[in-house]
């Protein structure tokens, strides 16, 4: 699909979701949308994200992996005075449970991401691989942040707020930007993850066009995440900086939620509902798009599995059972033939009637 | 399934980490923060802005003053309902909302809000 047409498919759905609770809470009103909006659609968001998730990730554990696969970055386990690698070419489970952990946290193999260039001199080009490290520092901006958002939102989850909502929250604001030279806006105070996550967001999205091999194999599937992100990014900072609506409110209502005793107290305002709109998609969404690779990166086969086809048998798991005609017993069926015919056997008639007698 | 044991143990910890609102939350009284006003405020009728704007935006108006006053010398506020204020915390706000613990405070506990402001200003002496 050409690039614009997806760029605009994604911009217009994402902007089609944000006018929906804009028109229904903001223009219509009334206790039947807001809780269409504050009840009914979370409710069904947060049961699609779960049931989803749970069948795709079993759905995908029924497929066998019979062989290990070591597309490794490192020396094999093989004989004591060959130095092997333990993280990155593991023979055991300790080695693996590292190597996810690397590969989880710090996204190792998007660390290891190069850029082939040609670098012309006398004798022509040559290829080199550059040093790339852009897209796994904007991946790692953008994953952090959006995790320290989620957890500090959840002052609106649970009551009481345990502590180490608070913590993050002195962290994430410790550069007390209250004092910024626009009247009134740096109260409440800034977090750092706000403008990180959205920088984060839009360098994902720049690159996406600005690389043209990028550009050419992104589809609408690939805009669309990234969009209705920036959306709840966006609607989110407005809600804190700008739009403000009551915040205990909305505690109220998701507490209410998490109680099944839902009830949507009055005065929240219409952008807190496209706030939660945005999430309720997304998270709908979620069980069927690439976002699953939240979960996919703990089946990655070539992450977590220790290299040890040397030294283990792995039985494909799918094979069927054969049945068998040996050699020897070939012979011993067609032995007499065979000799008739001058065919050079294993063992001659005597060798077998001896042992025959024998028995 | 293979390898299922596994797979069902992460499948646990992911629930229970999306599912743990729920739990955390079950069967507790929903408290609701209740804001009390004083003689005074009930006799004044309105804040310095319109409810509305109070409750969401106090602390930008907080800022607003603080800046003001410090950086400009500006030491008045003209209300939405034309009443001239004096800009201050103490003498202001908290002459007016002198209970501070049981107004301020209650929705600041809910929300787990520590402004730092009480490092420097003076608390009200609420007697009880
Ligand atoms: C309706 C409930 C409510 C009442 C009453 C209330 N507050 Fe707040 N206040 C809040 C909430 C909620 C926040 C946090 C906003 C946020 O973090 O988004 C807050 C934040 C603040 C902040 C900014 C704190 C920071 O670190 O960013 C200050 C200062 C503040 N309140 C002062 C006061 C004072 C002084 C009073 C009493 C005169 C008061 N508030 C009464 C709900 C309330
Ligand atoms: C003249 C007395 C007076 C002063 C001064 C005053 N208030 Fe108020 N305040 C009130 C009254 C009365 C109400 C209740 C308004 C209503 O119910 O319509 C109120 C309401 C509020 C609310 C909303 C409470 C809720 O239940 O949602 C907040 C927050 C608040 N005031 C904070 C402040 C802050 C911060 C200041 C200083 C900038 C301040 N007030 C100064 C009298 C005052
Ligand atoms: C480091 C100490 C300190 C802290 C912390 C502090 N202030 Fe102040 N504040 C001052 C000083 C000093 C003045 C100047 C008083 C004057 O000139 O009358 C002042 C003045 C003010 C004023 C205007 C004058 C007055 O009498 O109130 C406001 C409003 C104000 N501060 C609000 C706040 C708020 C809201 C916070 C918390 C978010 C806060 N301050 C935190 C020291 C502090
Ligand atoms: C995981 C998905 C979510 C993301 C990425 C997200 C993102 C954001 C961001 C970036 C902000 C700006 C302020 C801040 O960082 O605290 C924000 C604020 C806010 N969000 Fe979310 N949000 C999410 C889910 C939710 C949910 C489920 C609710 C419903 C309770 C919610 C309600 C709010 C409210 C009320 C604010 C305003 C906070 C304030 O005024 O202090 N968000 N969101």
């Amino acid at each position: 699909m050409n690039f614009i047409i997806s760029i605009l498919f994604s911009g217009i759905a994402v902007s089609v979701i944000v006018l929906i609770p804009w028109i229904c809470i903001g223009a219509i009103d009334g206790a039947f949308m807001r809780s269409l909006f504050g009840i009914i659609i979370p409710y069904a968001a947060i049961a699609t994200f779960l049931i989803g998730i749970v069948v795709r990730v079993i759905s995908w554990s029924r497929s066998p992996v019979p062989f290990r696969i070591p597309t490794t970055a490192g020396q094999e386990w093989s004989f004591p005075w060959i130095k092997s690698n333990p993280i990155d070419n593991p023979k055991g489970m300790g080695g693996v449970i590292l190597r996810m952990i690397f590969e989880v946290l710090l996204f190792r193999s998007l660390f290891r991401n190069t850029r082939l260039e040609y670098l012309n001199d006398e004798n022509g080009p040559k290829i080199n691989y550059e040093w790339e490290k852009w897209l796994w520092l904007a991946a790692l901006a953008f994953h952090y942040s959006f995790l320290v958002i989620f957890l500090r939102h959840f002052r609106f989850f649970l009551d009481p707020i345990p502590g180490f909502v608070h913590v993050l929250e002195s962290l994430d604001g410790f550069m007390q930007l209250g004092i910024i030279p626009f009247n009134g806006f740096g109260m409440p105070g800034v977090y750092i993850t706000d403008g990180l996550l959205l920088a984060a967001v839009t360098y994902l999205f720049v690159r996406r066009i600005y690389i043209h091999q990028v550009r050419y194999i992104s589809l609408p599937a690939d805009y669309f995440p990234l969009f209705i992100i920036l959306g709840l990014g966006l609607t989110g900072v407005l809600m804190r900086y700008a739009i403000r609506v009551d915040i205990t409110a909305v505690k109220e209502l998701s507490i209410s939620l998490f109680q099944f005793s839902p009830k949507v107290p009055d005065g929240i305002g219409v952008i807190f509902f496209i706030h939660l709109f945005l999430l309720c998609v997304l998270i709908a969404y979620f069980p069927f798009s690439k976002l699953m690779h939240m979960a996919g990166i703990f089946l990655s086969p070539t992450r977590n599995m220790a290299n040890n086809n040397r030294f283990k048998r792995h039985v494909n798991p799918w094979n069927y059972p054969v049945k068998f005609h040996t050699y020897a017993a070939y012979e011993d069926e067609f032995r007499e033939k065979m000799i008739e015919a001058g065919i050079p056997v294993d063992k001659g008639v005597e060798a077998t009637s001896e042992s025959g007698k024998k028995e | 399934m293979y390898d299922g044991g596994k797979i069902i143990v992460g499948l646990l910890i992911c629930l229970g980490f999306f599912l743990s609102p729920f739990f955390y939350n079950a069967g507790k009284a929903a408290k609701v923060p209740n804001p009390q006003l004083t003689e005074i405020a009930k006799e004044a009728q309105t804040c310095v802005m319109s409810k509305d704007y109070m409750t969401t935006s106090h602390f930008t108006l907080l800022d607003k003053w603080r800046n003001t006053v410090v950086r400009d010398g500006e030491r008045y506020f003209k209300g939405e309902n034309g009443k001239i204020y004096y800009k201050s915390l103490q003498m202001t706000c908290l002459k007016c909302h002198a209970n501070k613990s049981k107004f301020c405070d209650q929705c600041h506990n809910y929300m787990d809000v520590n402004p730092y402001c009480w490092d420097c200003h003076i608390e009200p002496k609420e007697s009880e």
